[in-house]
């Protein structure tokens, strides 16, 4: 009880002894799940020795099956770039169920100002506005489909952070709101003939590049910034970060405005991908986009997760989906197998936080 | 403005203490109320600085409820308080903490997924390129160093600052929480009972941690059962029975015995000019 059974300092602060990032997990079970899918060619019989990933039959320039590995990946861009911001609403500690209606709701929005006003040498059929809506520069749809999602965002955000209610209800109703805003815009007629420069946004591989680009740009704000330390630090503890000083409430508004207008932004690559915009499209992105940041490793309770995971999340869910296709298995299985999984992901992310908690 | 420094000036020759700084914190009749309940009554209490004063009361005597008026986390029935000669009005405990007063309660306000750099400048993150608003960049490399520098001063053992605090003891995480106030340089720290969950060796971490801001001359109030720990960092002990101050005793000189500030405690004794109806 003596004073001088004092600490005696030795602070160690070593760069090379890090925790083992939970990224290299993901990359493991992505690895481990294209395994099973080239097993599953050789073994099933109706295969017939074809390879997932792989293909060497007469090629000498590559032994990629580049094909495949393009449509894995373009098929999950559009609703990683959604991805990108479910993982920092999910950070934070909230939810963000209104991604996919608004990307409905954007799209025919954003389509509206982006139409040309000769289709064939015959006046655009499915004019929205007039003449002076039509052949406008590319940036004004874009900006359009920005503010859009700006808007709908601070709307999610400020009710969550203003009148204190659950992020689940206040975008499940925005959820409905936004599908009724795409079906309103039009009477549920679609919105097509964009301009050149608009279709071109979204054509080819423009998709992933846009997907890796704001990845990159999200890893850096989240990993290197104030807003992405006050965001995991909100996640984390709320009531710490409102003690410490931070405006809680303004940056939740903040984060939910960024999720929605990466959502919005998704809009513009789909429709100028699709060449058109329908009231309906959109649907389930906002569930996939959040399984794919669960996947990636982004905690439901928040304060934790990361962009590379879910970049690596995004991966996963794209080689199951091609896989499935690859086997030749029907498309309820892979609704299916996805419900398990992202079960399964949620289950193995409570386990590790346990396993944490136990070692403290 | 000018009648309430003067105020404060004639206070002055009634402390015992002359020879310390001026004073920091002054609550004059400072009473609240829960309903019915009378859980603090007319507390007059001065705080100078450089002075390190031990609150000291059985449970329910009405501690907490002191430092939750000072500390804005409720708002007081009645009475003054008087911080840094400014007559004070806290709408909750950001605004104290932004007025200089840093608070450790035994809730620690740490956020687990983060490091201890992190949350050490949790709110007070430094930054570069500053023009980049909310999406400034953080200066991990400065906070990281007075990290080192923070922690190497309270002598407090953790194996790897870039560990999340999760994983930490319940002493390191204290020691991260107090040395938050001790980096931060406050104008006044209050420690609601820093050390009731800890083992002896992180106890003694603490107690540390105390001694280096006594000599940095910075004030701090204890609330602590600890009679050895109090009589060894602090230079007097306020007495808190039933709601009301019962004792205000000097404890630089070491002739008071802790029998003798228990038997405040208990309510066998009362120091007479705080002798009012009601109290025993």
């Amino acid at each position: 009880m003596a004073d001088t059974t004092q600490g005696t300092g030795g602070l160690i602060y070593d760069k090379s002894k890090r925790a083992w990032p939970n990224e290299i997990n993901i990359f493991i079970a992505l690895i481990l799940i294209i395994g099973v899918f080239e097993a599953l060619g050789q073994i099933l019989p109706y295969m017939q020795g074809q390879s997932f990933l792989f293909d060497t039959s007469g090629r000498f320039d590559s032994i990629f099956n580049e094909a495949r590995l393009k449509i894995v990946i373009l098929q999950v861009a559009i609703i990683g770039i959604i991805a990108l911001g479910s993982t920092q609403v999910i950070i934070s500690g909230g939810i963000d169920l209104s991604a996919g209606p608004l990307v409905g709701a954007a799209a025919m929005i954003v389509m509206s100002f982006a139409q040309t006003e000769l289709v064939n040498g015959n006046p655009n059929p499915k004019a929205v506005f007039g003449l002076w809506a039509m052949d406008l520069p590319v940036i004004v749809p874009v900006l359009v489909g920005l503010a859009f999602g700006a808007l709908i965002g601070a709307i999610n955000g400020s009710l969550i952070a203003y009148t204190g209610i659950p992020p689940f209800i206040a975008t499940l109703g925005m959820f409905l709101f936004a599908r009724g805003i795409s079906r309103w815009w039009t009477e549920g007629q679609p919105v097509s003939f964009p301009t050149e420069g608009f279709a071109a946004l979204g054509s080819g591989m423009m998709p992933v590049f846009w997907f890796l680009a704001l990845a990159v740009l999200f890893h850096v704000l989240l990993r290197y910034t104030l807003y992405g330390k006050r965001t995991y630090a909100i996640g984390s503890n709320e009531d710490a970060a409102r003690m410490s000083g931070i405006n809680v409430k303004r940056h939740k508004v903040l984060v939910y405005m960024i999720a929605a207008m990466l959502a919005a932004f998704a809009a513009v690559v789909l429709s100028s991908k699709n060449l058109t915009a329908q009231a309906g499209m959109g649907q389930f992105y906002e569930l996939y986009a959040i399984a794919m940041a669960v996947i990636g490793g982004v905690s439901l309770t928040g304060g934790r997760g990361s962009i590379p995971g879910t970049v690596l999340g995004a991966m996963v869910f794209g080689v199951i989906q091609s896989g499935f296709t690859y086997v030749k298995l029907d498309a309820y299985y892979q609704l299916m197998a996805m419900g398990m999984i992202i079960v399964g992901a949620v289950v193995l992310d409570k386990w590790r936080q346990q396993r944490g908690a136990k070692m403290g | 403005m000018s009648d309430m420094q003067t105020d404060i000036h004639s206070a002055d020759h009634e402390h015992p203490h002359g020879n310390l700084g001026e004073v920091i914190l002054e609550t004059r009749g400072l009473t609240k109320h829960y309903g019915g309940v009378h859980a603090l009554e007319d507390a007059n209490f001065t705080l100078r600085k450089g002075e390190h004063v031990a609150i000291m009361g059985d449970n329910g005597a009405g501690k907490s409820t002191f430092v939750r008026q000072i500390t804005g986390v409720e708002q007081r029935t009645r009475g003054d308080i008087y911080f840094d000669g400014q007559p004070v009005h806290f709408a909750g405990p950001l605004e104290a903490r932004e007025a200089g007063i840093e608070a450790v309660f035994q809730t620690l306000a740490l956020a687990d997924d983060l490091d201890v750099a992190d949350n050490l400048f949790l709110g007070r993150e430094k930054t570069k390129w500053n023009w980049l608003g909310p999406f400034r960049f953080l200066d991990y490399k400065a906070m990281r160093q007075d990290t080192i520098a923070a922690l190497e001063k309270t002598a407090v053992k953790i194996p790897n600052i870039r560990n999340t605090i999760q994983n930490m003891s319940g002493g390191q995480r204290q020691c991260v929480a107090i040395a938050r106030t001790a980096t931060f340089h406050s104008k006044l720290t209050i420690m609601d009972e820093p050390t009731a969950a800890l083992g002896v060796q992180e106890t003694a971490q603490v107690e540390n941690i105390i001694r280096t801001l006594k000599e940095a001359g910075e004030p701090l109030i204890l609330i602590s059962h600890n009679m050895r720990q109090v009589m060894d960092t602090c230079d007097r002990i306020v007495v808190f029975r039933r709601g009301r101050i019962c004792a205000n005793i000097d404890i630089t000189g070491g002739d008071v015995t802790g029998e003798e500030v228990v038997s405040y405690i208990t309510g066998a004794k009362t120091q007479p000019e705080y002798d009012v109806e009601g109290l025993t």
